[in-house]
């Protein structure tokens, strides 16, 4: 670690770490619910075991995006934190916020949550994703606008390169399209169009900066390889990202009540979209043929290179999948769409989280890497949680093609009823149940491996002057 | 990757492309904006349907079921449940709708419960209005069948 300030991601790290335990146990919550339907009913329904999977993914994969920022910000600009006050500060805040709305899914019902929480002066909770209590949404717009304010004064002081630029404007990005979280009109299908303007345009536009962002920023650190060929990378792969992905947005358009000519739009551009998780593929592999260095953190090689593949994979392969319109006007809603989510998120954003904590935690412990036996427990886990999500993305694409065939291909009066259907596929759903509790053994190893690593230290790398 | 492709090349793509799409993006938006009222007959959104949509996302219904397609997956498809369940009958479908959501939760063992939400009336017959017209959206003909 070259500067103290940025010590400051290590809270944010593993507050989101322990969120990601929650967010796996409400998965198997969910995923017991699917086979046995009155698991934990009425207590926990199944909408509030969905509301806190769902709102812990998104808030830890913030919480990791801003201890991102901490540990890389004042590396690239080569100064101090603007403000690490500040920063530990909107930790506290953001932790607050975040544990009482859980705590609020899970004590009160959902309506009485809206009322205690003055829905009806701004009503924006009830959509998906978008749960939060308005005034939780809020209090993220403050600890948002606190955290780029922070960096933005960061990089102003110091050194702007390609990698900050980009990381702040994926930044600012990801809090202007959030603000269309407090548009809900009474039209439905105003409200859903521009609810993807959060949704979407975060996953498949400012997000990938994001990823990208960090990425470099890996690769730079770890393969040693020149700045400028990077950065001419990170420069084409958001390129394609935004030139795709923007219009892209019109694949959620088909069937809400949008006009046509969304059918061409949206099928023809989020085709494209595939192509910049395929040319971070081919980056990856290609810094890494050409490194000058050997670094001694494979876990955190490992971690990146497999975010590449498994993004590719999710996004672009099961994201191509059903992305056009004829295709989609089958799949629309189906457990097919759960199976594209699912590794999407995990292979894009889950696995770049893990890949800078990886790569960073080791570093703010005064260690180069981690011994060799908490890096070999790291790297099962990586792989144990990946061969996991393969298995419920296959699984789930399975149960969607029984859904389709079952109770969308056949005519009205022969197709089977949602509910029939559902009990047809409770094989796969057991399956699917079974493969995520494998993933929650890849999370208990993941955990392990920090153990071992402190346990280990004195066998490990110790920091010396270049890192 | 090639030499005379620059990194100033690459800058140049990523905002001028990401600049035009933009753009062109909230110009579509506009026109879309413009052709919704139709398309979604804006002049029946009467204020018992918007107050339909106020309880359909005050009880979080969306967190089981998919509407229009998008949602969770656990439960029925209420897009076109008044065709399925009212049969283009307005009066059996808000006999239906009352019946079913006030004999919820099933309690049948093992099978996928729905809870009691403690509704009037008035509201029922709301979120029945909001149903209905949600039904007669334009969706380029979305779903495939009556089943959803
Ligand atoms: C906890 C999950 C859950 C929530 C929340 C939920 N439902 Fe349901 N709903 C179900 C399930 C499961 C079924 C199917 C029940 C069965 O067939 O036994 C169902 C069935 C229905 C049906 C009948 C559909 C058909 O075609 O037969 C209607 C209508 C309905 N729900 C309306 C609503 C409304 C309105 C809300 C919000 C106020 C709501 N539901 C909230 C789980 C839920
Ligand atoms: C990392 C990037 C991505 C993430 C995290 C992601 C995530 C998701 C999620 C969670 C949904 C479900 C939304 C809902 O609940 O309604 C979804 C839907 C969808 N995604 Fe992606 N996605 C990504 C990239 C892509 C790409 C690149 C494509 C196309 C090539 C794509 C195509 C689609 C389509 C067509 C749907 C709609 C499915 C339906 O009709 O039900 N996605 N995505
Ligand atoms: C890091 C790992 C995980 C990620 C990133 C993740 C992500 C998500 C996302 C994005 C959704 C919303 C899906 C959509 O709208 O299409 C979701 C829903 C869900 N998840 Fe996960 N999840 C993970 C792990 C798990 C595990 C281990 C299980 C359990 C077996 C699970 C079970 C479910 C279920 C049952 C739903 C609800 C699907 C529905 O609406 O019917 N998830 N998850
Ligand atoms: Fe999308």
């Amino acid at each position: 670690m070259k500067y103290a300030s940025q010590n400051i991601a290590k809270p944010y790290f593993v507050f989101a770490l322990l969120l990601f335990v929650g967010q796996i146990v409400f998965g198997l919550v969910l995923g017991t619910q699917y086979v046995v339907g009155d698991f934990l009913f009425p207590e926990i329904p199944f909408n509030v075991a969905r509301m806190v999977h769902t709102n812990l993914l998104i808030v830890w994969l913030l919480f990791g995006f801003m201890g991102a920022t901490y540990y890389l910000i004042p590396e690239e600009c080569q100064c101090e934190l603007y403000s690490p006050r500040l920063a530990r500060i909107l930790f506290w805040l953001f932790a607050a916020a975040g544990t009482l709305t859980i705590i609020g899914y899970l004590a009160v019902p959902y309506a009485r949550l809206a009322d205690l929480t003055g829905n009806e002066l701004l009503p924006t909770m009830g959509r998906e994703f978008l749960e939060q209590p308005t005034i939780t949404k809020l209090g993220i717009v403050v600890v948002v606008l606190g955290f780029i304010f922070n960096v933005g004064m960061t990089v102003l002081r110091g050194r702007k390169t390609v990698v900050n630029m980009v990381l702040l404007t994926g930044l600012v990005g990801l809090a202007v399209f959030f603000l269309f979280a407090f548009y809900n009109p009474s039209s439905l299908t105003l409200d859903k169009y521009f609810w993807w303007w959060v949704v979407h345009l975060w996953v498949e536009g400012v997000w990938e900066l994001i990823l990208g962002a960090i990425l470099a920023f890996i690769m730079i650190r770890t393969t040693g390889v020149d700045r400028e060929v990077v950065e001419k990378w990170l420069y084409l792969i958001i390129a394609m990202a935004l030139i795709s992905g923007i219009l892209g947005t019109g694949h959620h358009f088909f069937f809400i009540g949008a006009p046509e000519y969304w059918l061409w739009i949206g099928s023809i551009f989020s085709a494209v979209e595939p192509l910049p998780f395929f040319m971070m593929m081919v980056f990856a592999f290609s810094m890494l043929k050409r490194r000058r260095r050997e670094h001694p953190n494979k876990a955190a090689m490992t971690w990146a290179v497999g975010t590449t593949i498994m993004a590719f994979l999710g996004a672009g392969v099961w994201g191509f999948l059903h992305t056009l319109a004829p295709v989609n006007y089958y799949t629309h809603g189906t457990q097919l769409t759960a199976a594209h989510g699912h590794l999407a998120f995990f292979g894009a954003y889950v696995m770049i989280v893990l890949s800078i904590i990886s790569y960073s935690m080791p570093i703010l412990a005064g260690r180069q890497a981690n011994s060799t036996a908490a890096q070999k427990l790291e790297i099962g886990s990586c792989w144990v949680m990946c061969i996991a999500m393969l298995t419920i993305t296959v699984l789930l694409t399975v149960a969607g093609a029984m859904q389709v065939s079952l109770q969308r291909l056949p005519e009205s009066g022969d197709a089977l009823s949602f509910m029939a259907t559902q009990d047809k596929i409770a094989m796969v759903y057991w399956a699917r149940l079974v493969a995520g509790a494998a993933f929650g053994v890849g999370v208990m190893m993941y955990l392990a491996s920090f153990v071992v690593a402190s346990l280990t230290h004195r066998q490990a790398p110790q920091l010396t002057v270049a890192i | 990757m090639s030499e005379r492709f620059t990194k100033g090349m690459a800058r140049n793509i990523y905002y001028g492309g990401g600049a035009f799409f933009m753009l062109l993006f909230i110009g579509l938006t506009v026109d879309t904006v413009t052709a919704l009222p139709k398309r979604e007959n804006r002049d029946k959104l009467t204020a018992e349907v918007a107050q339909g949509k106020a309880l359909w996302e005050k009880n979080n219904c969306i967190g089981c079921h998919t509407l229009l397609g998008e949602g969770a997956y656990f439960a029925p498809e209420l897009g076109n449940v008044y065709t399925r369940r009212g049969m283009g009958d307005e009066q059996a479908f808000k006999a239906f709708f009352n019946a079913w959501m006030k004999a919820m939760p099933s309690g049948a063992e093992g099978r996928r419960q729905m809870p009691q939400f403690n509704l009037s009336e008035q509201e029922l017959d709301h979120l029945a209005d909001f149903l209905i017209w949600t039904s007669r959206i334009n969706t380029n003909n979305w779903p495939p069948n009556v089943e959803g």
